[in-house]
């Protein structure tokens, strides 16, 4: 019985941290048809960040719940800036370019962003424990949990219902949709499709970040960072439906369930079972679980 | 097969290399060794490439070579350079023809994904195994040559150049026949090239098993060239984002290319690495960056503008 | 070749149906085709005209019915199959390689074409195969574009070149989906001559789908009038162009030239 709750908790705080950078990565294929190899990027330079001013507010004295202001705040400017510069300096340039031919401009530009990240924060890894240690934990139907763990579900949720609100309900929702559907409609009807895909992309870039931003109390910052959570989302993104939240929802459940299930009994096959479920959804249904309807070309 | 300007081209500059080997330094017959064994494995993408397809996957056969070539030396005692080359391209091969049939029927983003998972899973055995070798690898021991033990690196480097001219034949050959002009015709107008009375998901699957066995011998030279194989840098996804890169920097214009761009990349590599250890990998990617942006056909783009167009 | 006896017909399509959901894209179709017709398919746009030359070359799979062939069952063949069995056609919007030249366009057609299994590993580029294709761009008129990008080519010789790839394969039956669609008036009919022309030499039967009356008038035998997704008419054209029913729903009620004289 220990065992199952620790799994499933494991298991939804690890969905809980795939969601949130995923997210970002199906909307923004959702919307611009990219598959942002780059995504990795955020989620790097967003930990590598908040690890960085909550080791130096902390140093200068500063209260440790500070450390959640810095979480946000490096995610934003993470996402401001790096999204900003990348969409308006590099990507709009390739629109018109092969599907295939952007991710790889993409991974070019993740190396190029890991490696400044060398430059920038040096080599040494970066600890900020504060806000987790802060936090202490707490027993949950006899296991004792992390706060700080319980509460990246807490927010992942937060960031699950923000999105289905603003697709569903709002009318910037309704021109996302519009986009995401028929972007030559979309412009014939006057949408601002150049405004629609930079927002889009910067949103996704924060979120991104943000993912980055929260974990890093948790782990140690250190080169390489981003490296493995490129493919996973990318595994979470194809199994839900590329550029469906609900789908980056469901298939980071189905991940991170999986992954815990697999740590706790069968500790080979964790990897390879991730993968192996990526590669059963393309083979059985290529678009996904929750694939948004496609129109006929012909 | 040989009355072509490319074909002549090829021979001429392995038989070259071939020759100048046994002068060179030993640093650079290495460098050399590692930049045609990773050609072999681009030469397969070039034919894929040329389909409209692209592999993110292919350190899936890459290191099925690498590591039939180690796994066969730790468990068999194998050390013969051609009993492991054989070896390495059958079981590639073998596991290309099943994975054919389930890809041949993707393509663009889809085809890429897929080839990543195929690949990825892969990956994700090899790290938790301890048998396999985990996240160590192994060390391969020297090949040997139907008995005779080399002193040093000559005789495998000679056979790397000799496979790499016979490859390239090969593959040149096949894309002067029909079939291998069904390359740009599948990736121009599928649906012409079934109504023209041709199966395009068995062409693909054809090209694609070859690519796969190309793919696997190249991991088994890097094997015995390095002398170690991990899975970090033959089977992760960051290993076939490097095919695929030296496969977009070399460009799709000739057989030629790919060894051209491969020694141009272990050049870079090399260097980079040197003069700036944090920033080579800024350097490679702002080169890819660069060459999709500005120089789509690759570095062999540049070259053939110097020259009459060939047929 | 032919198992059959003269004046049976070489293709008979016998209650082919097509839905998709609730949309009936073909009802009931029934047509035998002899040898040697030039029938011109006519229809308003969405009567199911395409969906039928979809069908009978195997890009779609119809809901039920049969088609025979020569003898033959096409229905479930796909594509390569039904053209190695004697039938091509041609696009409504033409389908070639566009980043390939006119001539290597036809040299690819015929290559594929004429080499059955093994053979397919032969240069692409031999004797016996350029010769045919240099003959084939005269008859058709197009060897002055030889050397011509298929992707900067005029409608009008792209439509050709789409043509000319569709019989090499020395087909029996040619499905033409509007030949002169998007080409200029003054070429319509240049084209169409050419076209008929070669196919005539060759001894091919003809179907082609067409919404210009006066192509129709001139070149066909038989026409035959599609209405939402069934036939409605099946008689030469003097009949058919002031059938009541094909003035309804195809052509309008206007006198249409050349049949004044039969009004």
């Amino acid at each position: 019985m220990d065992t199952l709750i620790t799994i499933i908790l494991d298991g939804l705080q690890y969905s809980s941290y795939l969601f949130i950078v995923s997210v970002g990565l199906t909307i923004i294929f959702g919307v611009m048809k990219i598959l942002n190899v780059a995504h990795g990027s955020f989620y790097t330079w967003g930990a590598y960040t908040a690890a960085f001013f909550i080791g130096k507010f902390s140093d200068m004295g500063w209260p440790d719940a500070f450390g959640f202001v810095i979480i946000l705040v490096s995610a934003l400017v993470v996402g401001l800036v790096l999204g900003f510069i990348i969409e308006r300096g590099i990507l709009r340039f390739m629109y018109h370019r092969d599907e295939v031919l952007i991710v790889l401009a993409t991974f070019g530009l993740f190396l190029v962003l890991d490696d400044i990240i060398l430059l920038v924060f040096g080599v040494n890894p970066y600890f900020a424990f504060q806000p987790m240690m802060l936090l202490d934990s707490v027993p949950v139907a006899g296991v004792v949990r992390d706060v700080y763990g319980l509460s990246l579900i807490g927010l992942s949720a937060i960031i699950a219902f923000v999105c289905w609100f603003s697709l569903n309900r709002t009318k910037w929702g309704n021109l996302l949709k519009a986009v995401i559907f028929d972007r030559e409609l979309s412009l014939a009807m006057g949408i601002n499709v150049t405004g629609v895909y930079t927002v889009t992309f910067v949103l996704g870039a924060i979120l991104g970040a943000l993912g980055g931003a929260y974990i890093a109390p948790t782990v140690s910052v250190a080169p390489g960072f981003g490296v493995d959570i490129i493919v996973l989302s990318f595994a979470v993104v194809v199994i839900g439906g590329m550029g469906s939240v609900p789908g980056a929802l469901i298939g980071a459940i189905i991940i991170g369930l999986l992954r815990a299930f697999a740590v706790h009994n069968f500790p080979e096959i964790e990897l390879f079972v991730i993968f192996a479920v990526m590669a059963i959804v393309l083979v059985f249904r290529p678009e996904g679980l929750f694939a948004p309807v496609k129109q006929r070309t012909i | 097969m040989l009355n072509d300007r490319t074909s002549q081209a090829l021979i001429a500059i392995m038989a070259f290399c071939a020759i100048a080997g046994a002068f060179i330094p030993d640093w650079i017959m290495n460098q050399m060794m590692f930049g045609f064994s990773r050609a072999l494995a681009v030469l397969g993408l070039l034919v894929l490439w040329r389909t409209g397809l692209v592999s993110f996957g292919h350190a899936l056969y890459f290191g099925l070579g690498a590591y039939t070539v180690a796994l066969l030396d730790i468990y068999l005692g194998v050390s013969d350079a051609f009993l492991r080359l054989a070896a390495s391209v059958l079981v590639s091969g073998g596991i290309g023809i099943l994975l054919g049939y389930i890809l041949r029927n993707y393509r663009d983003i889809f085809f890429a994904m897929l080839s990543l998972a195929f690949s990825m899973v892969l990956y994700g055995i090899l790290v938790k195994t301890q048998a396999l070798g985990s996240t160590d690898g192994f060390a391969v021991s020297a090949p040997s040559f139907i008995g005779y033990v080399p002193e040093g690196k000559y005789p495998l480097f000679l056979l790397i150049c000799a496979v790499c001219a016979v490859s390239g034949l090969l593959v040149q050959t096949y894309l002067r026949s029909t079939l291998g002009k069904l390359t740009t015709a599948i990736r121009d107008n599928e649906v012409r090239v079934e109504y023209l009375g041709y199966s395009v998901a068995q062409a693909i699957h054809i090209k694609y098993v070859m690519s796969a066995c190309l793919a696997g011998a190249a991991g088994a030279f890097m094997a015995m060239a390095l002398g170690q194989v991990d899975p970090d840098s033959m089977v992760n996804w960051t290993a076939s984002g490097e095919l695929v890169f030296v496969t977009v920097l070399s460009g799709p214009g000739s057989v030629i290319a790919p060894f051209f761009g491969s020694l141009v990349f272990e050049l870079l590599r090399t260097y980079a690495f040197e003069l700036v250890p944090h920033a080579w990998q800024l350097i490679v990617g702002g080169t890819l960056m660069v060459i999709i942006l500005f120089l789509p056909d690759g570095v062999w783009s540049l070259i053939t503008k110097f020259r009459r167009p060939a047929k | 070749m032919s198992k059959q006896k003269k004046g049976e017909p070489i293709l008979s399509v016998k209650g082919l149906q097509k839905e998709f959901g609730a949309i009936i894209a073909a009802s009931d179709i029934n047509i035998d085709v002899h040898e040697g017709e030039v029938i011109g398919i006519i229809g308003a746009n969405g009567a199911g005209k395409t969906t039928f030359v979809n069908m009978v070359t195997g890009y779609l799979k119809p809901t039920s019915g049969e088609i025979d062939f020569e003898g033959k069952q096409l229905v479930g063949l796909p594509s390569r199959e039904v053209t190695r069995a004697g039938i091509s056609r041609s696009f409504q919007v033409s389908q070639v390689f566009i980043t390939m030249t006119v001539y290597e366009n036809l040299l690819t057609a015929l290559a594929i074409a004429e080499s059955p299994g093994l053979t397919m590993l032969k240069p692409m580029h031999r004797a016996e195969l350029e010769q045919r294709c240099d003959e084939i761009l005269e008859r058709y008129q197009i060897a002055a574009y030889r050397d011509h990008v298929a992707r900067a080519l005029s409608q009008g010789v792209r439509k050709l070149l789409d043509i000319a790839m569709a019989v090499v394969s020395k087909p029996r039956i040619l499905l033409l989906d509007e030949p002169t669609s998007g080409v200029s008036v003054e070429e319509k009919f240049g084209i169409m001559d050419i076209v008929m022309n070669a196919l005539k030499a060759d001894n091919v039967t003809v179907l082609f789908v067409e919404h210009d009356m006066e192509i129709v008038e001139r070149y066909v035998s038989r026409v035959i009038a599609f209405y939402q997704g069934a036939i409605i008419c099946d008689e030469p054209p003097k009949q058919a162009l002031v059938d009541p029913k094909v003035r309804e729903f195809v052509i309008g009620h206007s006198v249409v030239k050349g049949t004044k004289k039969n009004a």
